[in-house]
């Protein structure tokens, strides 16, 4: 986290008081009711930018935290999206209820897939996550009875929220819908985060060695960790079904696995608030460039992402910390 | 009877031609993995660029096939090089992340590159004139060059493994990829290794990209496309290791082609529950070390 | 005496490579036993073998009587085995107490808690707190690790295993390197452990193992050269001959 402060604190005291919240982590929320009235046509893109931060706050927590490399996220986000959506088209409209079952059909996947290749590292797990997420495409793809296939899921109704709030045209439901669950799954994260699983979680990917020689039941961490992320992709996959009625088949995508990699990169993995700056930044930029010229935006998005690896690996928020550190040098 | 001979026997040939794709286009991947540890995504950008170069010289510079091919090697193993030194290099030392993101992000500048230079449609490769024919027996019928890659393929293989068995270069990167402080302190160049295998293992993806245009078309997203069959035939096969991928190329190679053949409604399904119990069963691969 | 740490019969072999040959070995409770052999003789495997952290070909652990040749490195963790490594195993990012902390979090059972309990997590603040005092390094308590000089890093390793409160700590060459504050304070702490702990050292310092020991192991080659009291080693021939060849390169 940024540079704690010691007010003339014991050890102790800073140690225990780690967790409390600060002022600027506020910010996020601040904006996005503001963003609501500063931004009116925007709000579809608002919604938008609220799952993807979502999805890349569970990608975090496997990969900032527990050192988990993944190129397979997207499963989760995808079966989330998919349960959200057969439900829905096979008559269950109530939103909240269905976000649940996307929720729990992404973390029983998570589960499963989680107990079965986390016994691997490295290049092995990296390619264990890839061909679940290329094996559910496929079975999307071809499953066309339930899933529409390559033509996507069509004819999802859902109803008012709460029985209430109308999913209306302009997205002013929706933007709501999903920043609500978002600050939600926030506030558990970041109480999971600054628990102790949170930090055993730190542990296993700074020294997994150490963590197993202090009795650390490491890979029942690990799948429990990875099953919460998986339930976090889902729920936002069934964000992104709900809000668009629709999912087609790029939600399994290795592009959308890869896109939430770039954008938790971009913003700094591992802290909390990556995701908070790097889907927004990602997301409004792409939304700009690659209207204009897709290739124009495919190219410096490569050449961002490899500068970003060589020079600041810290992402925008890294950046942050090391301008931080010199303000506080410079003032000595 | 005769009917499923020369349907398997037809799988066979394909699904083989298939798979010595695969496998020239991987083995450097699996070289420069096992003796680097770097995970470079990025491979098939070589590959797609052999492809490439080939096509250009042969389409709008009337060069021959085998003159297109060869030139078309050297060019992106010499591109290969300054590569390497330049960015490459700076990455050994860092984290898997940053090196799987890297590869990502040249992947993403080349693809990009490739359409703004070639446009966005696969280009048309012209089989020179001594390939247009066809051997046939009974039933089933061998298009010539198709043949021809699956010689190469197995030509390559043996030549490939002479070299690291039999001479002292090969000798020199097994003792790297098996132990790279060790191979250091016996005096071995590692930098210099590296940098050589990585142009050796790019200069061979590029041939197994011009040679199986026909087969993986050339096209923008070839990079990406391709990777994941890449990749699987690298992990499968066994990081370092010059047999692995052969093997797991065409046990690979011919199973995906058979099933995308004869039960289309699975099609690419089957390769990837494939891999996923191979690599339970040997997570280091089939002719890796644990 | 019945042991709290045994092993019979033990084996490891990679391929034709016996790191471990017939091993049998017993630590009773209080042991202030020490392991010594030349370089490459197997000490640190048979570290290994008995954390778990190796599978045996052949042979059984046992600790207090239950055979753990079976069980997972965790599983014999809680069951009272503690040790450092030759090389610091640590948490460079993390600050030192957090080092000390992550484990006594896993002694107590609280490590794996989803919600921070203020109560019980202070309570294993402080004890890691009061460790590092003990250990006179507790000013370096909010640094980071890696900042650490290594002496001092060796004293978090050290705290570490002491956190754990184990039953047998097995310390793999823990003065080794140290400069000689460090070194004194590491002395200490192994003179003034309870007297209930089966304590296991390798070591190469002669010095310290004369000076700590009780009984004397050597290990040459993976298996048992021979045993006893450190005046009985210190006298036999055998010994000295795979030392003094060991002494005369150094």
């Amino acid at each position: 986290m940024l540079a704690r402060i010691q007010k003339k604190l014991s050890p102790v005291e800073a140690m225990t008081r780690s967790h409390r919240l600060r002022w600027w982590e506020l910010l996020p929320w601040v904006a996005g009711i503001a963003c609501y009235f500063l931004f009116p046509p925007y709000l579809a893109l608002g919604s938008q930018i609220f799952i993807m931060v979502l999805f890349a706050l569970s990608l975090d927590l496997i990969l900032g935290y527990a050192g988990i490399i993944t190129l397979g996220h997207a499963a989760f986000f995808g079966v989330g999206a998919y349960a959200a959506g057969i439900l829905s088209v096979q008559g269950w409209h109530e939103p909240i209820t269905g976000l649940i079952f996307a929720g729990a059909a992404a973390g029983a996947v998570g589960l499963v897939s989680g107990l079965i290749i986390l016994r691997t590292t490295g290049l092995t797990l990296l390619m264990l996550t890839l061909a679940i997420v290329f094996m559910l495409e496929e079975a999307a793809n071809k499953a066309g009875w339930l899933t529409g296939g390559a033509d996507g899921l069509q004819g999802m109704q859902i109803d008012e929220i709460f029985g209430v709030f109308r999913f209306d045209m302009f997205g002013h439901t929706a933007y709501w819908y999903c920043l609500a669950v978002l600050f939600v799954a926030w506030i558990f994260v970041r109480v999971l985060v600054h628990s102790p699983f949170g930090r055993s979680l730190t542990g296993i990917r700074e020294n997994v060695v150490r963590m197993h020689a202090i009795g650390t039941p490491v890979r029942r961490r690990l799948v429990t960790a990875y099953t919460i992320s998986a339930i976090l992709a889902g729920i936002a996959g069934g964000l992104l079904a709900q809000t668009t009625q629709f999912v087609g088949l790029n939600v399994l995508s290795f592009q959308r696995s890869g896109g939430v990699l770039i954008m938790l990169i971009f913003g700094g993995v591992g802290r909390l608030y990556g995701a908070f700056v790097g889907a927004p930044a990602y997301m409004i930029a792409e939304d700009e460039l690659a209207k204009t010229d897709p290739v124009y935006w495919f190219f410096w998005l490569g050449l961002l992402l490899v500068l970003v690896v060589m020079f600041a690996r810290g992402g925008i928020l890294g950046l942050l910390d090391e301008a931080l550190r010199l303000v506080k040098r410079g003032r000595r | 009877m005769e009917g499923l001979l020369s349907t398997i026997i037809s799988i066979l040939f394909h699904g083989t031609a298939y798979a010595m794709i695969l496998y020239i286009v991987s083995v450097g991947l699996s070289v420069t993995m096992g003796l680097m540890g770097f995970a470079n995504l990025a491979h098939g950008v070589f590959a797609m660029a052999g492809g490439y170069v080939t096509v250009t010289l042969m389409n709008s510079y009337g060069v021959p096939f085998a003159l297109s091919l060869a030139a078309a090697c050297i060019v992106v193993a010499l591109a290969s090089i300054v590569l390497e030194r330049m960015l490459y290099a700076r990455l050994y030392s860092a984290g898997e992340l940053e090196q799987v993101l890297f590869t990502i992000g040249l992947i993403f500048m080349a693809t990009a590159a490739a359409k703004f230079a070639w446009g966005p449609l696969p280009q048309r490769m012209t089989v020179p004139e001594i390939f247009h024919q066809e051997f046939h027996f009974g039933a089933v019928t061998f298009p010539a060059y198709r043949a021809f890659i699956l010689v190469s393929g197995f030509a390559i293989v043996i030549a490939l493994w002479l070299a690291i068995e039999r001479t002292n270069f090969g000798a020199r990167i097994r003792a790297a990829v098996d132990n790279r402080r060790m191979a250091q302190s016996l005096g071995i160049n590692t930098g210099q290794l590296f940098t050589l295998t990585f142009a050796l293992g790019s200069g061979l993806a590029a041939l197994g990209g011009g040679l199986g245009a026909e087969i993986l078309a050339i096209n923008p997203g070839y990079a990406f496309e391709h990777l994941v069959y890449f990749l699987i035939v690298v992990a499968v096969g066994g990081l370092g290791s010059i047999r692995g991928p052969f093997f797991a190329a065409l046990l690979l190679g011919i199973s995906d082609f058979a099933c995308k053949y004869l039960i289309p409604e699975f099609g690419a399904f089957f390769i990837y529950v494939a891999t996923f119990a191979l690599l339970l069963w040997r997570p280091a691969g089939l002719f890796g070390r644990a | 005496m019945s042991a709290v740490l045994e092993t019979r019969g033990l084996n490891k072999s990679f391929g034709a490579l016996r790191v471990a040959q017939d091993i049998n070995f017993a630590l009773g409770a209080g042991a202030r036993h020490a392991l010594i052999g030349p370089n490459g003789a197997g000490k640190t495997t048979f570290i290994n073998l008995i954390t778990g952290r190796l599978k045996p070909s052949a042979g059984h652990v046992l600790l207090a009587g239950e055979d753990v040749t079976s069980l997972s490195q965790e599983a014999r963790v809680k069951r009272g085995i503690g040790r450092t490594f030759q090389i610091n195993q640590l948490f460079k990012g993390l600050s030192v107490l957090e080092n000390v902390t992550m484990a006594i979090g896993e002694r107590e059972g609280v490590a794996g808690d989803m919600f921070r309990v203020a109560g019980s997590h202070r309570r294993v603040v402080e004890e890691a707190y009061a460790l590092l005092e003990r250990l006179r390094i507790a000013d370096d308590a909010l640094r980071t690790l890696k900042e650490l000089p290594y002496g001092r890093q060796r004293l978090v390793e050290i705290a570490i295993a002491l956190g754990l409160r184990p039953k047998v700590l097995l310390l793999d060459e823990p003065a080794a390197g140290v400069p000689s504050t460090e070194s004194a304070i590491i002395l200490d702490i192994i003179d003034q452990l309870p007297r209930d702990i089966a304590v296991l050292i390798i070591e190469h310092d002669m010095d310290l193992v004369f000076r700590f020991a009780r009984r004397i192991t050597v290990l040459v080659q993976g298996s048992i050269l021979v045993e006893g009291a450190p005046a009985e080693i210190a006298a036999d021939a055998r010994v000295r001959e795979v030392y003094l060849g060991e002494r005369h390169h150094v």
